[in-house]
C-alpha cells in the first residue's frame, strides 16, 4: 500500500456514487404518503397585506401564517452595538417586504397541484414605494423596510483612523466609486427540504439540504418552540452550497410545523425561479474610496465608506451585518497598511435577505482594494503588481498583526506575486501591447492579491454576537468488530470531498486504508455538535478533530495489541492499520474481534471505554489561517462588441500542507469559475419597484464550460504553525480573486482610451457603453482642438 | 415551476393536427425547447397541446432542381450532423451547429423555431437571408409565404391560430452564392444580443442582409448589390438603417452586420 495520508492526490471515494447518478438528493427521497408544498409569494417588493383571498373550496389546503399558531418568526440578531433585529416570519404577516416573500403556501398530493391551488389564491396588496437603491433607502424620507425602525440601516459600523496627517502631504490621491453586482449563488441543486414527525423516536425529522444541520436544529427548536432532542436534522447528497444552503430557511420552518400539524411527510423542492427572485441573493457592495500613495507607489492610507445592501431580514445565524462590518475589518487586505478609517452601512431594503456567498466580504472588498492599487499604479506610472510588491506584507514582518488587528500567521505574499507575473508572462504581455493585435482587438494583463482567513474560531466569532459561536470540533471514531473504521462528524460534505479527505486524515494518523475507511455526517442524530461546514474551516477544525480523535483512539488500540503480543506498550507502534512489534504485529481487525467478541482475551486493566471515542479540538490560535494567493489574468477586449476573452488565467497559491493537492485545486478550479461569473457575467437586477428582472437562467447568466479558462494554478508550502499538520483553509480563495484580476486586465487593456470599469459584472453592455463613451468624448475633444487650430 | 394541465394529442397526419388546432385553446409544439419552459413557467397556458412531430411527411426532405424541401420537424441536430442534404454547401449545417446547446439540438425542430418567432433565433435570419420559404397548412390547404416576411414581430409571426408550419423550403443557390453569418452571445448557447446573415446570389438577383435580435421583426436590406462589393456603400447604407434607440445596440449590431459581410467574403469556393 503506497501512502494514502496526508499530502496523496486520492482519488474521490464519493465519486463512485455521485459520477453514476446514485447519490442521494433531497429530489430523490420520498416517504409515504408524502404531500408537495408550492407557495404563494409576494408579487411587490413592497406593501400592506390587507388580506388573501383563497377560494373556498382550497381553503382547508392554504396556510397564512395566522395558521400556524404559535410559530415564532426568525430572528438573527447580532451583539454589534447599535444593530437593529429583524423579525422574518415565516410567512409575512401584515406586511411584505420583498418580491417574492413568501405569503401563503399550498399543499396538494403533487408540486403541480399544489400550483394550481396557489395560482387560485390572491393576496390583496397595498402597495408601498420600494428601497430598490441601498444608497437611497439610507436617505432621509425614503420608505422604512421595518416601520418601527428610525432609518433603513441594520447596523452602522466606524473604524476611526488617522488620515489627514497623511492626507495632507500625499503626493498622490485618487478616489473611486466602486460597485459589486447582486447576485445569486446557483449551486446546481437548489435548496428542499421534506419534513415528517417520527413517532418511534418522537422526533421531529427534517431532511434538508443544509450545510449545517446542527444549526439549522437549534434555529428551527426557536420557531417552533420545542425542545432540541425533539428535532433531527439530516442532510444528504446536497448539491453544492457556497453559502446559500447555510442558513435557515422560512420554508423549512413552514414544511416542519405542516408535517406535524397535518402527520404526514411534507416535502419542498425550491425550483430555479424561486431561487433566483426570493431566494439566494448575495455581494452587493458599494464603496466611497480614497488612496494615499507616494511616488513611488507605497500606499499611505486609505479612507472608506462601505455600503452593502442586505436586503430585507437578517438571515439566521449569519446576520445582516456579517457581510459589511466584514468589509471594515478585511478591506487593507494583504497589505501593510498603517492608516486607515473606514465606515460601514448595512443597508435594509426592499430586496432578498443577502446570504454570505463563498468569499463573503472578501470578494467584494478584494474587487475595491485590487482596483485602488491599479489606479495607483495608473497615476504613478508604474506597473500594477510592482506597486502591490511595494505594499505586500513581507516574510520577514510575519507573523504579522495588520492596521485591523488580523493576526496573518506565515507566507510569502510577494513571492506569489513575482510567479504570477512570470507565469503569465508579463513583459511578453507587454510586448504584444506595443505591437498590437492584428484581429484589432486590445490585450491586456491584471492582478489581485488576497489573504484569506479561514476557520476563524471563538475568539473571532463571539466578538460578533451572533446566534452561533463555533468551539471546539468534535468527531467520533469507532472501530467496528471487523476492523473497518467509522468516523462521524458534525459537519457536512457538499462538494468539499471530505469523506475523502478525512479518510486520508484518518490513514496519516493510523495507517487504515481510506477504502475501509466511513465517514458519516450531515445528522444530527448520527454526529457530534458542529456549527457546520462553511468559513473554509473544514480541513482545519474538523480535520484535527478526526486527528485527535485517532490519536485517542490508537492509544486505545495500542494496549490491546500489545497484550496480544504479549509486548509492553513502548514495545509497540501502528503501522498500516496495525500494531507491530519487534516480534510480529496484529491487525485492527484481530484486535477490533478481541474486543467485541473474545472479551475473555482482553488484558487486565484495559480501558472499558472500549473502541469507540469522541474527541474535540481548536487550534492553539483559532483567529484562523491565512492562505493566499496571486492571481494574474490576460484577456483580450473586442471594442466593437465589448467582449472580453479571457486568454490565460494563473494562480499561484499557498494552502500550507494540502491534505489531498487534487482536491484542493478542484475547489481552486470551482471557485474560480465562479469568480469568473462574478467578473463578467452574473447579475440579479431589480427595476424601480423592486421587481427583480432575472427570473430565469436565460436572463441571469452563468459562465459555462466555453466560459470559464483553463486555469494554471502553482503552489506554494507555507505550513500553518498553528494547525495539526499545517493545512490552512481555502475553500473559498477561488472565488475572491478573478473578478478584481479580471476587471484590472480589462481596464490595462483600455486605458488609452481613457476607459475605467468600476463595476462588477463588466458586461458587454456596460463595456461598450464606457467605450462608445470614451469614443464620443474623445473625437468631440479631437474636433475641438482640429477646430482650435 | 409545473405547467397547468393540459392534453396531448398526438397528430398522425397534418389533416389530424390542422383539425385538433381547431379546438380552443389548442396549440401545436415540435421539440418543446422553447414551449416547453414558457410552460413551466405557466408562461404559457395552452389547454391542448398537438404534437407534430410524428407526423412522417414533416420528417422528410424533397429534393428537385430548384430547391430542397425540409420537412417541418427536421431537428437542428439532423442539419448540424449531414444528416438530410444540405444544398448551400454547409452553411445549414453551420447555423444548426450555432444553435443553444446540443441537447437542445437534438430536440428542436427548424418548423418550431419558425413558429416561435423568437427575434434572436438563429433560423429566421439564416433562413431569411437564404431567400427560403415557409409552407404552412391550414384548413384551406397549404400557402406559403417567405421566411423574411413570415416575421412580423417579436414572438409574432404570420401563423394563424389553426395553422402550422409544415416545410421550409430553401433554393439551390447557384455556384456564385455566397453566405454570411455572424452573432453575438454573452455565452455559448445562450439567445443572441446581435445577429446577422447575408447572402449574395447574383446568378439569382439576391442580395440581402438579414439583421435579428431586434426589439421587433428582423430588419431586411433587400436588393442591395452594392454593399457587398464596396465597404462605403455598406456603410452609407448602415448610417440610416434603423436598428433601435439604444446606441450602445446599435454599435453591436452593425458589428455584427460588418462581421458577416467580412465573414461572406472569406468564405471562397461554391455556394457557401
Amino acid at each position: 500500500m503506497g501512502k494514502q495520508g496526508v499530502g496523496v492526490a486520492l482519488r474521490r471515494k464519493e465519486d463512485d456514487r455521485l459520477m453514476r447518478g446514485r447519490g442521494r438528493f433531497i429530489g430523490d427521497v420520498r416517504f409515504e404518503g408524502q404531500v408537495e408544498l408550492a407557495f404563494v409569494r409576494s408579487p411587490v417588493a413592497h406593501g400592506r397585506i390587507l388580506g388573501v383571498n383563497i377560494p373556498p373550496e382550497h381553503r382547508e389546503r392554504v396556510y397564512l401564517m395566522e395558521d400556524m399558531k404559535g410559530v415564532a418568526g426568525i430572528l438573527a440578531r447580532s451583539g454589534l452595538p447599535g444593530f437593529k433585529a429583524s423579525v422574518q416570519m415565516p410567512l409575512a404577516q401584515g406586511k411584505v417586504r420583498f418580491a417574492g416573500e413568501p405569503i401563503a403556501m399550498c399543499v396538494a398530493a403533487t408540486r403541480a397541484e399544489a400550483e394550481d391551488i396557489a395560482a387560485t389564491v390572491t393576496p390583496e396588496i397595498e402597495e408601498l414605494a420600494a428601497n430598490h437603491d441601498m444608497l437611497e433607502a439610507t436617505k432621509k424620507g425614503a420608505p422604512k423596510v421595518h416601520d418601527d425602525w428610525a432609518d433603513n440601516v441594520f447596523l452602522e459600523t466606524f473604524i476611526d483612523g488617522d488620515i489627514d496627517s497623511v492626507a495632507k502631504d500625499a503626493p498622490i490621491a485618487v478616489s473611486r466609486t466602486i460597485r459589486t453586482g447582486r447576485q445569486c449563488m446557483a449551486p446546481l441543486e437548489g435548496k428542499g427540504c421534506i419534513a415528517f414527525y417520527d413517532r418511534y423516536v418522537e422526533q421531529l425529522v427534517l431532511w434538508t439540504a443544509t450545510q449545517m444541520p446542527h444549526i439549522v436544529r437549534s434555529g428551527l427548536a426557536e420557531c417552533l418552540g420545542m425542545e432540541h432532542r425533539k428535532i433531527r436534522v439530516v442532510a444528504p447528497d446536497v448539491g453544492g452550497g457556497f453559502g446559500w444552503k447555510g442558513l435557515l430557511q422560512p420554508e423549512e420552518v413552514c414544511a416542519a410545523w405542516l408535517a406535524m400539524h397535518l402527520d404526514r411527510p411534507v416535502k419542498w423542492l425550491e425550483d430555479r425561479r424561486e431561487h433566483l427572485i426570493a431566494a439566494a441573493n448575495c455581494r452587493e457592495h458599494h464603496y466611497e474610496l480614497t488612496a494615499y500613495a507616494d511616488r513611488s507607489g507605497r500606499i499611505l492610507g486609505l479612507d472608506a465608506v462601505a455600503h452593502v445592501d442586505a436586503g430585507a431580514y437578517s438571515v439566521y445565524p449569519f446576520s445582516a451585518c456579517l457581510e459589511a462590518a466584514q468589509v471594515g475589518s478585511i478591506l487593507p487586505g494583504p497589505y501593510d497598511l498603517t492608516h486607515y478609517r473606514c465606515r460601514t452601512y448595512s443597508v435594509c431594503t426592499n430586496k432578498p435577505p443577502i446570504v454570505p456567498y463563498r468569499g463573503v466580504a472578501r470578494t467584494g472588498v478584494c474587487f475595491a482594494m485590487e482596483l485602488m492599487v491599479d489606479a495607483i499604479a495608473r497615476e504613478a506610472g508604474l506597473e500594477p503588481h510592482e506597486v502591490r510588491l511595494a505594499n505586500l506584507v513581507t516574510p520577514e514582518q510575519m507573523p504579522y498583526r495588520n492596521v485591523t488587528g488580523k493576526d496573518f500567521d506565515l507566507g510569502d505574499y510577494p513571492e506569489s506575486l513575482r510567479r504570477a507575473a512570470e507565469m503569465i508572462g508579463h513583459d511578453e504581455v507587454r510586448r504584444r501591447q506595443e505591437v498590437g493585435e492584428a484581429d484589432g482587438r486590445k490585450i491586456g494583463i491584471g492582478y489581485a492579491t488576497y489573504c484569506e482567513q479561514g476557520a476563524h474560531g471563538t475568539s473571532v466569532y463571539h466578538g460578533w454576537g451572533i446566534p452561533m459561536v463555533p468551539g471546539f470540533e468534535q468527531s467520533q471514531v469507532r472501530l467496528t468488530p471487523d476492523g473497518t473504521l467509522e468516523v462521524r462528524v458534525g459537519n457536512q460534505s457538499h462538494g468539499q470531498s471530505l469523506e475523502t479527505t478525512l479518510a486520508q486524515v484518518v490513514n496519516e494518523v493510523l495507517g487504515v486504508d481510506p477504502e475501509k475507511v466511513n465517514v458519516l455526517h450531515g445528522d444530527t442524530a448520527l454526529s457530534p455538535y458542529s456549527t457546520g461546514t462553511w468559513g473554509s474551516r473544514s480541513a482545519v477544525m474538523v480535520g484535527g478533530a478526526v486527528a485527535a480523535a485517532c490519536e485517542k483512539l490508537g492509544e486505545r488500540i495500542l494496549g490491546i495489541g500489545a497484550h496480544l503480543l504479549q509486548a509492553r506498550p513502548e514495545e509497540v507502534r501502528i503501522a498500516d492499520g496495525a500494531v507491530a512489534s519487534e516480534a510480529g504485529s496484529v491487525s485492527f481487525a484481530e484486535i477490533a474481534a478481541t474486543w467485541y467478541l473474545k472479551p475473555q482475551n482482553l488484558p487486565p486493566g484495559v480501558n472499558p471505554d472500549g473502541l469507540e471515542l469522541t474527541a474535540g479540538y481548536r487550534p492553539k490560535v483559532d483567529t484562523g489561517t491565512f492562505s493566499y494567493a496571486s492571481h494574474a489574468a490576460m484577456v483580450a477586449v473586442d471594442l466593437e462588441t465589448g467582449h472580453v476573452d479571457l486568454l490565460d488565467y494563473v494562480i499561484v497559491e499557498d494552502g500550507g500542507v494540502l491534505i489531498n493537492p487534487m482536491v484542493v485545486d478542484g475547489q481552486i478550479y470551482g471557485g474560480t469559475a465562479q469568480g469568473v461569473g462574478t467578473a463578467l457575467y452574473e447579475e440579479m437586477t431589480y427595476d424601480g419597484h423592486g421587481q427583480p428582472l432575472a427570473s430565469t437562467l436565460a436572463d441571469y447568466i452563468l459562465p459555462g464550460a466555453n466560459e470559464v479558462p483553463d486555469v494554471r494554478i502553482a503552489h506554494m508550502e507555507t505550513p500553518s504553525p498553528n494547525t495539526r499538520f499545517g493545512q490552512k483553509g481555502i475553500g473559498e480563495g477561488g472565488a475572491i480573486a478573478p473578478p478584481a484580476a479580471i476587471t484590472n486586465a480589462i481596464n490595462d487593456a483600455v486605458k488609452d482610451l481613457g476607459v475605467e470599469m468600476n463595476v462588477s459584472p463588466v458586461t458587454p453592455y456596460r463595456l461598450l457603453a464606457a467605450i462608445t463613451e470614451a469614443q464620443t468624448a474623445g473625437g468631440a475633444v479631437r474636433q475641438k482642438e482640429e477646430a482650435a487650430a | 415551476m409545473k405547467p397547468v394541465p393540459f392534453d396531448l394529442v398526438v397528430a398522425k397526419d397534418v389533416a389530424g393536427a390542422v383539425k385538433a388546432l381547431g379546438e380552443e385553446g389548442a396549440k401545436a409544439v415540435g421539440g418543446f425547447q422553447s414551449l416547453g419552459p414558457m410552460l413551466n413557467l405557466r408562461l404559457a397556458q395552452p389547454r391542448i397541446l398537438i404534437d407534430v412531430t410524428r407526423i412522417p411527411e414533416l420528417r422528410g426532405i424533397q429534393r428537385s432542381d430548384e430547391s430542397v424541401v425540409y420537412g417541418a420537424c427536421i431537428t437542428h441536430a439532423e442539419f448540424e450532423d449531414g444528416a438530410v442534404f444540405d444544398p448551400t454547401g454547409g452553411a445549414l449545417a453551420r447555423v444548426a451547429s450555432g444553435i443553444a446547446y446540443r441537447a437542445v439540438r437534438t430536440r428542436g425542430t427548424i418548423g418550431g423555431s419558425l413558429a416561435h418567432g423568437d427575434p434572436a433565433a438563429d433560423w429566421p435570419v439564416a433562413l431569411g437571408a437564404l431567400d427560403a420559404r415557409v409552407r404552412i397548412a391550414g384548413e384551406r390547404g397549404v400557402r406559403q409565404m417567405p421566411v423574411a416576411s413570415f416575421m412580423t414581430g417579436a414572438f409574432a409571426t404570420a401563423l394563424q391560430p389553426n395553422e402550422v408550419v409544415v416545410a421550409v423550403e430553401v433554393p439551390r443557390p447557384s455556384p456564385q452564392a455566397r453566405f454570411g453569418f455572424w452573432k453575438f452571445c454573452r455565452k455559448v448557447g445562450e439567445l443572441a444580443e446581435a445577429i446577422c446573415g447575408v447572402y449574395c446570389d447574383p446568378e439569382r438577383g439576391v442580395h440581402r442582409i438579414m439583421i435579428g435580435a431586434m426589439e421587433g421583426r428582423p430588419v431586411v436590406l433587400a436588393d442591395v448589390p452594392e454593399v457587398f462589393e464596396d465597404a462605403r456603400a455598406l456603410e452609407a447604407a448602415l448610417a440610416d438603417l434603423d436598428l433601435g434607440s439604444d446606441p450602445v445596440h446599435r454599435k453591436l449590431h452593425l458589428a455584427a452586420i460588418k462581421r458577416a459581410v467580412a465573414d461572406m467574403r472569406q468564405v471562397s469556393g461554391a455556394s457557401a
